[in-house]
């Protein structure tokens, strides 16, 4: 939980946040029990008004720099503005591994 | 060449680049293959690079875009985004139009 907690305080600490969801996925991929590779973060917030997807998840990506580089594999981004978020409704869905021990 | 160098090059003379894992033909990631997929579906000609066969591009292409997660996708030497992105401009059909317009330039240039 140390991984997912600091990534959940450097976003609190970089953006007003009007949601967040930090999961951890690492258990769909091939690494072992317990691991903290892999994530999906959905953050909502309004400083994301008027920007493309791109340089949200840049900014995101800034964020969490020392996370990346420290052992942080896959990160899914869904990045929302209030008003998005309420007609979003549902979130997608993260796609299982294809590589390591669970390829096909 | 130095590898920026060739970067470059490879976003500028190509319309429509995807930076991966594995091949369109066998993608080694669910990331990777969800990108894949949708741009197949897009019905056009793209470039691609195996950045598993690529160590020095895969860490240098993280700082060039500031973009630390691949797969990566350039339309006309600009970063659009990785799976994430990709996915919802599919879906939202913004996708298809990029990249048709893309493709269309490209041929008559």
């Amino acid at each position: 939980m140390v991984i997912q907690k600091s990534i959940e305080k450097a976003l609190s600490d970089a953006f007003d946040i009007g949601y967040m969801a930090v999961e951890n996925e690492s258990h769909m991929h091939s690494v072992p029990p317990n691991s903290e590779t892999h994530f999906k973060v959905t953050l909502v917030t309004d400083e994301f008004v008027g920007q493309r997807q791109v340089a949200r998840h840049q900014k995101i990506y800034k964020a969490l720099a020392e996370q990346m580089r420290n052992g942080v594999h896959a990160l899914a981004l869904h990045t929302y503005t209030v008003e998005e978020w309420q007609q979003a409704g549902k979130v997608p869905s993260s796609p299982n591994c294809m590589g390591g021990s669970k390829k096909q | 060449m130095d590898i920026i160098e060739t970067i470059k090059s490879q976003i500028e003379n190509n319309g429509v680049i995807l930076y991966m894992k594995g091949t369109p033909q066998a993608p080694q990631c669910g990331f990777s293959a969800r990108s894949v997929q949708a741009l197949m579906a897009c019905g056009e000609r793209f470039a691609f690079v195996n950045i598993l066969d690529n160590p020095e591009i895969r860490e240098q292409l993280k700082v060039y875009s500031n973009w630390p997660t691949f797969p990566q996708l350039y339309v006309k030497g600009e970063l659009v985004g990785g799976c994430d992105i990709i996915t919802e401009m599919f879906d939202s059909g913004e996708l298809q139009t990029l990249i048709k317009e893309a493709v269309g330039t490209e041929q008559n240039s």
